[in-house]
């Protein structure tokens, strides 16, 4: 199939709607069109956040009352650690590959994604990652179950899912790679003429800069897996002092990794809310290049905090001290954006349809995960955080309440785009209402618990931590069923409703809504002239 | 089915209070609260008590402030009352005060941090030093220098079979309980070595404000100075595998006589069966 556009030597304007080539499964296999595969990673993003969430659910079964009634610890561990693993790799990260896809080419008036074919590559490499990864629970010895973090040497121990779960991270580290190599050269070669680097929209900036990061940090991670495989098989002792290794280079190679990951999971998710908010407000996104410098500031800065995950290892005096001050000054960028988004909001005028509340959501819990986080950088206080509920409790607001909100806000926000409908927005707002009531239900209670005492990772416990674990479980699945009408209201949308205008949202701005609605499958076959309007003149 | 409904309000409604109570009661920590840390048995503990609290008390301001502005624009600049949008975005004086006012702010927490992490890390001058090593899934515990030298023994976890398997109510310290537990003199500085024979496990006592990772193959240190008699309980919190969450920590603070007559009972325990085994010995050389 030709749908590389820069083959197309004929207009445009008769041409560029239709999609052509091979059609039913043969479009998908062979797709390399970006919004082809844009709607793939989404779709796959949505089918692993269930079997993640169906995971979590399980997870909070059990935790529903002491004692043992629905799984086996061994079971329990396998899960916990197979649901971070699929939420990280499978759900997250992809999804937000997938609003690249879709949105990087017609924010910044570009025909397709650079490396057409390689896109499609990147793709393709997923499913089978995750048939490994969830396959694994069907070898001897079930998943893996050293928790996401695979620790050595628990992670040594492990039965042949551990093996299976490296690879499936190799080859997802692949995609990702690839992926971002892709995002970097469309954002820096393929822009409209007249759109220089600070006027790109937002979304782009932390696009950009959140491949650097992914290109700098994957295959950081597939060294420590690879490390921890052949100590495994091939005889090595990276990990084991009896030959010379030692257990905690383990944890600074993976941290080194892990907490730039932490920002890949959520500098995109500041570029989607950073393109709402303006909308929304009806009024210029604030500080445009203070919130590039800040997006910029976190990327470098999270190269040189990753010791703060593991203050309980037993480090000198000094080198928590280092640590501990350079996560401190992570909260300085952050509050610049919080900031930057509130004085957006200031005497805007502002509507809050289903994209807006997510956003605006998305700033308010985001912004308690982002207290907890300072409290958590406190070294010796963190000492008694460090693996307890507490922490539980402040990554999934950052992650659920911060990047699967800014998800939910993009969608909502783009989908009449993709779709040429409305979405219905009564069904939107609930949406919206209930996962932030049942989010708030289900992790609030977790700082207690782990201030009270409780670690992380058990499946049982103390009958003192019955109540809120009980309360948890209810917010839980309450948050799950609620995603069943998340779903409900992509279907309706995709199957029709009001048609969508090209320009969709009264304020919105940018070339992606100069394109019709829904948008053809081939645009800016011809580049767009760019006319910076709003944050710079 | 409606007592559980009504149980579960009660439990809502007290977590909504909790919600308020971890900011309104927290000035003071006189009681066990399930809101916050337990109630601190050593200096170390209650410094970390006191930073966190500082810690949130920070927080809650900049929250009310930050939100304060967030949710007044939200309620007055709104297109259905007739806001008309301004077009102002940028403003390099806000933007340096809002990233030096936090700086400022961040200095104020790092402070008293930085003091703390020191003295968390001077475990010089110990009175007792204990080895604990972790294994799959109990610890092992070596009192290897001051007084009580000498003794070893294992702690495993001893709530019943009964109700670990649910048949029976769990009781109060389900899961907290071991057979063998750790028995240390009040007021007196104790070194905890930590190591482990398998994998990576953690020594955690809240109580005291102790958290040390135990690697096989090295040996970290930690300390604590126990200012009041009592049970403190803790458990491994680092994964460990099947039976993380059964390899607590129970560790008692007693006077020092009763710590002398504990020594005693244990030397005389482990030397017990020693004279048992010697016994034939001195018959013949004598």
């Amino acid at each position: 199939m030709s749908a590389v556009p820069h083959d197309v030597a004929h207009g445009h304007d008769h041409h560029d709607d239709h999609h052509h080539g091979p059609t039913g499964l043969m479009r998908w296999i062979t797709a390399t069109n970006h919004k082809d595969i844009g709607t793939m990673y989404l779709i796959f993003s949505f089918i692993m956040f269930l079997s993640g969430g169906v995971m979590a659910l399980t997870l909070r079964a059990e935790l529903f009352q002491p004692g043992l009634q629905v799984v086996q610890p061994e079971f329990f561990n396998q899960l916990t650690t197979m649901h971070g693993l699929v939420m990280v790799f499978g759900a997250i990260m992809p999804a937000f590959v997938g609003f690249a896809n879709w949105m990087l080419p017609l924010m910044v008036g570009a025909p397709d994604m650079a490396f057409a074919r390689m896109n499609n590559w990147s793709f393709w490499l997923l499913p089978p990652a995750a048939i490994l990864l969830i396959g694994s629970f069907f070898v001897p010895g079930g998943a893996t179950a050293a928790g996401w973090t695979l620790y050595a040497p628990l992670s040594v121990q492990m039965g042949m899912g551990m093996d299976m779960a490296i690879f499936a991270i190799h080859i997802m580290g692949a995609s990702s790679i690839m992926g971002a190599i892709n995002i970097v050269v469309t954002i820096l070669n393929m822009r409209a003429p007249g759109m220089t680097l600070m006027k790109m929209p937002l979304f782009c900036w932390t696009w950009l800069i959140t491949a650097y990061l992914l290109i700098a940090v994957m295959p950081v991670l597939a060294g420590a897996v690879t490390m921890v495989l052949t100590d495994r098989h091939f005889g090595t002792t990276f990990f084991n002092a009896a030959g010379g290794g030692d257990p905690v280079l383990y944890q600074h190679v993976f941290w080194f990794f892990g907490h730039p990951e932490v920002y890949i999971m959520i500098l995109p998710a500041f570029g989607i809310v950073s393109q709402i908010i303006p909308t929304f407000a009806r009024k210029p996104l604030f500080g445009y290049a203070s919130m590039v410098y800040a997006t910029a500031s976190i990327a470098i800065l999270s190269f040189v905090v990753w010791a703060h995950h593991m203050f309980t290892t037993g480090m000198p005096a000094k080198t928590q001290i280092f640590f501990m001050y350079a996560t401190m000054l992570i909260a300085v960028p952050t509050g610049v954006k919080v900031f930057n988004w509130i004085a957006t909001m200031w005497r805007g005028s502002m509507t809050f349809e289903t994209p807006m509340l997510f956003s605006v959501g998305f700033i308010f819990v985001f912004t308690l995960g982002g207290f907890t986080g300072l409290m958590l950088s406190i070294a010796p206080v963190d000492i008694q955080y460090q693996d307890t509920y507490f922490v539980v409790a402040h990554f999934h607001y950052v992650l659920v309440a911060g990047s699967l909100f800014a998800l939910f806000a993009g969608t909502y926000y783009w989908l009449p785009k993709w779709t040429g409908y409305m979405y219905d927005e009564k069904l939107g707002k609930r949406h919206f209402w209930l996962s932030m009531i049942f989010f708030n239900v289900t992790f609030f209670p977790m700082h207690f618990l782990g201030l009270a005492g409780m670690q992380r990772r058990v499946p049982d416990y103390n009958p003192m931590f019955a109540d809120f674990n009980e309360l948890a479980t209810v917010g839980a699945f309450g948050f799950g069923l609620t995603q069943l009408l998340f779903a409900y209201v992509i279907i309706k949308c995709i199957r029709g409703g009001e048609k969508a205008t090209a320009q969709v949202w009264e304020g919105a701005e940018g070339l992606e809504w100069t394109v019709p609605s829904p948008a053809p499958h081939h645009t800016f076959e011809v580049p767009p002239v760019f006319e910076a309007k709003g944050h710079h003149h | 089915m409606t007592n559980n409904a009504a149980l579960l309000m009660k439990k809502t409604v007290q977590a909504a209070a909790g919600l308020g109570g971890i900011f309104a009661a927290s000035a003071t920590w006189a009681a066990n609260s399930k809101y916050n840390f337990q109630e601190p048995a050593s200096r170390m503990a209650a410094d970390i008590h006191d930073l966190h609290m500082w810690m949130i008390w920070i927080c809650l301001i900049i929250f009310v402030v930050v939100f304060g502005f967030m949710f007044y624009s939200i309620y007055a600049h709104r297109k259905s009352k007739g806001a008309v949008a301004a077009q102002f975005h940028e403003s390099t004086t806000v933007e340096i005060l809002w990233t030096v006012i936090p700086v400022l702010i961040l200095v104020g927490m790092a402070w008293p941090a930085t003091k703390t992490v020191l003295a968390q890390k001077d475990t010089t001058n110990a009175d007792i030093t204990i080895k604990a090593t972790g294994y799959q899934w109990k610890w092992g515990y070596d009192y290897i220098k001051g007084e009580g030298e000498g003794i070893a023994f294992v702690s495993t976890l001893s709530t019943p079979r009964g109700q670990l398997e649910f048949g029976e109510y769990p009781g109060e310290n389900y899961l907290l309980e071991v057979d063998n537990p750790v028995v240390v003199p009040i007021g007196k500085k104790v070194r905890i070595l930590t190591t482990a024979q398998d994998v990576i496990h953690a020594w955690w006592v809240p109580a005291l404000g102790v958290k040390q990772d135990a690697i096989p193959g090295f040996i970290r240190d930690t300390w604590f100075r126990a200012d009041r008699e009592g049970v403190f309980r803790g458990v491994c919190a680092e994964l460990c595998g099947k039976d993380h969450g059964y390899m607590p920590i129970e560790v008692h603070v007693v006077s020092e006589e009763k710590y002398a007559a504990w020594v005693a009972a244990q030397k005389q325990k482990s030397a017990a069966p020693a004279a048992a085994a010697a016994q034939p010995a001195p018959a013949s050389a004598s």
